[in-house]
């Protein structure tokens, strides 16, 4: 066999392939892919310094969230029992904050395809994961500052953490962890319809009813029957009652709410939280290995 | 000598497009290949398949001795890749990203830093290297693309249409880039549609078409597939016409060439300077007056126009087909 056409070049061809030259021995597995993605999130936390933009989304639209909703809504809905409205929402919003902040993902990898950015990537000796790693990871900083933004600005429209701080450290963390996964998921779409366009529309389409049906702005007993049902059973209503319960918002005279989702919710959550991240994360680093733009 | 880069059959069919069909390449070490061929014709393909980034449904691939198939963290840490879109990150400055790809690349922090430094200079960044690249031209950020290709100091260097898109400076300054790579002794594939491009910096083109390849060889081999030279005249007078065909005529190979306006005439001939010089001669001998007159070699464009021009003839399939019988 023969590399070359008959009557051309054949003789600058010898058809022998080299000894593979030598390169850098890099570890591997999870290791790399904790490295390089820390590497690569990195890369992604550079944006909030420099456009302006991400900064607006991350820090100003929780606190625009926030006081639309005390101040709006507050007067108009009563969430039943002695705790007040702002107290109640203050769960919601964090909820509804944090899974719109998961949408970030999908946009941003849609984005770094549109861009040839991933094509790069592939092409380096580097995890397959880390890519993905690092854009989930960096997300949850995005999530993290935004929480601690709409914490404080709920502190100062009458929110109050009344169970213990370690309570409330894990409220945060079932939070950052349920945006986690659902970043997961956006990553997976993300990468299979690569338009940040279409990505923004589609998440939304997905995530208003997901947070609107839920009992993030408005009391469960608002809802009756089959509504009341995906209410109950709705991971965001789980991870909103989870959250009040941890920083002590619930008023002791609700009453307990008739499903095993909203008894145990935090479990519930974590049920999610570990189901989402089983299917979607090796979907979409499959999916990474063989993207194209 | 060894060829850095190997591949035999090589297909790849999407739904509807057979976008590889059985390409075959060899660039031997040191040497620099140009993959020629209009949009569509599946340069890129073959690209991304010989970067990893996509895999073959036929064929094998060898890049500097690793098989992309079994082994394709071998071949990423031994290729730089450049593509048609200058993949940088435009909200990191052009030394964050090269340096970024460094890490990726397993050199380390302190080493990253200093080759990021050393390129920056090398690709006349270091004025621009602590500036978002979002603010730099386009023709920085192809140089600070092909930078990142370079990190690694790889043996094998793939670029995929370095040039499209670049005001005709910027492609000249690259060009200049480029040939230093290979006198670094660099082994490298460069896809084009310039013919320009590939004639200046190749030592060996394919030229590529649906997938596979249409002719292969040295510029030089490829013009005189075409035919020999041509000798052009440009005559004062129309009238003149006759008796300067019949001149040509003495020499030429084949008809004499014509054109609507009868004073441009074209005569291919095999005889080079002989031949121009008889029929300068016989022009002065009739006092038959010209406005010019050359031997013409045959440009790439010529090439081809003559291979991918007439590509969907039935001839020159067969043609290729027989061809690409006759490697297996």
């Amino acid at each position: 066999m023969s590399t070359t056409t008959p009557g051309t070049t054949g003789e600058a061809h010898t058809g022998r392939l080299p000894e593979p030259t030598p390169v850098p021995e890099r570890p591997n597995g999870l290791v790399r892919a904790l490295t390089d993605g820390w590497i690569v999130a990195k890369r992604n936390l550079v944006k909030i310094k420099r456009v302006p933009e991400v900064l607006v989304f991350v820090l100003i639209s929780p606190i625009m969230f926030v006081l639309l909703f005390a101040f709006v809504f507050g007067g108009a809905i009563d969430p039943e029992g002695a705790v007040g409205y702002r107290e109640f929402l203050i769960g919601g919003i964090f909820a509804q904050t944090v899974v719109f902040g998961a949408t970030f993902t999908g946009a941003g990898l849609a984005e770094d395809m549109q861009k040839g950015i991933i094509d790069r990537f592939r092409s380096l000796p580097m995890s397959h994961a880390a890519v993905l790693v690092g854009r989930t990871t960096s997300d949850v900083v995005y999530n993290l500052l935004s929480l601690i933004i709409m914490a404080l600005t709920g502190l100062l429209v009458g929110w109050r953490i009344r169970e213990g701080a370690f309570d409330a450290l894990l409220g945060f963390a079932l939070l950052l962890l349920f945006a986690y996964a659902i970043s997961w998921v956006m990553a997976y779409v993300g990468l299979l319809v690569p338009s940040v366009e279409v990505i923004n529309n589609a998440s939304f389409i997905v995530i208003m009813p997901l947070t609107f049906v839920s009992n993030a702005f408005v009391p469960l007993s608002s809802f009756d029957g089959v509504l009341r049902q995906f209410v109950l059973w709705n991971p965001v209503s789980a991870l909103t009652q989870a959250s009040r319960e941890l920083f002590g918002n619930v008023d002791p005279s609700t009453p307990v709410p008739d499903a095993w989702s909203m008894q145990h919710p935090a479990l519930y959550t974590l049920g999610w939280v570990v189901l989402i991240l089983a299917v979607f994360v090796p979907l979409s680093t499959r999916q990474f290995a063989r993207a194209s733009a | 000598m060894v060829d850095m880069i190997q591949a035999h059959g090589l297909v790849k069919r999407y739904k509807e497009v057979t976008a590889l069909a059985g390409l075959d390449l060899a660039v031997p070490e040191g040497q620099v290949l140009a993959l020629l061929g209009p949009n569509g014709a599946g340069k890129t393909t073959a690209v991304r398949v010989l970067t990893t980034l996509l895999k073959p449904d036929e064929g094998t691939a060898h890049v500097a001795g690793v098989d992309v198939r079994a082994d394709p963290d071998g071949v990423r840490a031994r290729i730089g890749l450049s593509g048609q879109y200058a993949a940088v990150d435009e909200h990191l400055t052009g030394f964050e990203n090269l340096e970024m790809v460094g890490r990726l690349y397993g050199l380390g922090r302190s080493r990253s830093r200093a080759r990021a430094r050393e390129l920056l200079e090398r690709f006349d960044l270091v004025d621009a290297g602590d500036r978002p690249s979002k603010t730099y031209s386009g023709g920085m950020r192809r140089r600070l693309d092909l930078a990142g290709s370079l990190v690694a100091a790889p043996p094998v260097l793939i670029l995929d249409e370095p040039t499209t898109g670049l005001d005709p400076r910027s492609r000249v300054g690259m060009w200049d880039v480029i040939r230093e790579l290979v006198r670094d002794g660099a082994t490298l594939l460069l896809t084009t549609q310039y013919l320009e491009e590939a004639d200046r910096l190749a030592d060996d083109i394919v030229v590529i078409d649906h997938g596979r390849a249409i002719a292969r060889g040295t510029a030089d081999e490829l013009k005189s597939q075409t035919g020999g030279e041509r000798v052009e005249v440009v005559l004062a007078h129309a009238s003149d016409r006759e008796a300067a065909v019949r001149l040509l005529g003495a020499v030429a190979v084949g008809e004499v060439g014509t054109a609507e306006n009868g004073r441009d005439l074209t005569a291919a001939v095999d005889g080079g300077v002989r031949s121009l010089r008889h029929v300068l001669e016989g022009l002065e001998a009739e006092g038959l007056e010209v406005l010019d007159i050359g031997l013409r070699r045959p440009t790439l464009d010529d090439v081809f126009l003559s291979l991918t021009g007439h590509a969907a003839e039935k001839d020159t399939d067969e043609n290729t087909d027989a061809a690409e019988e006759a490697l297996r």
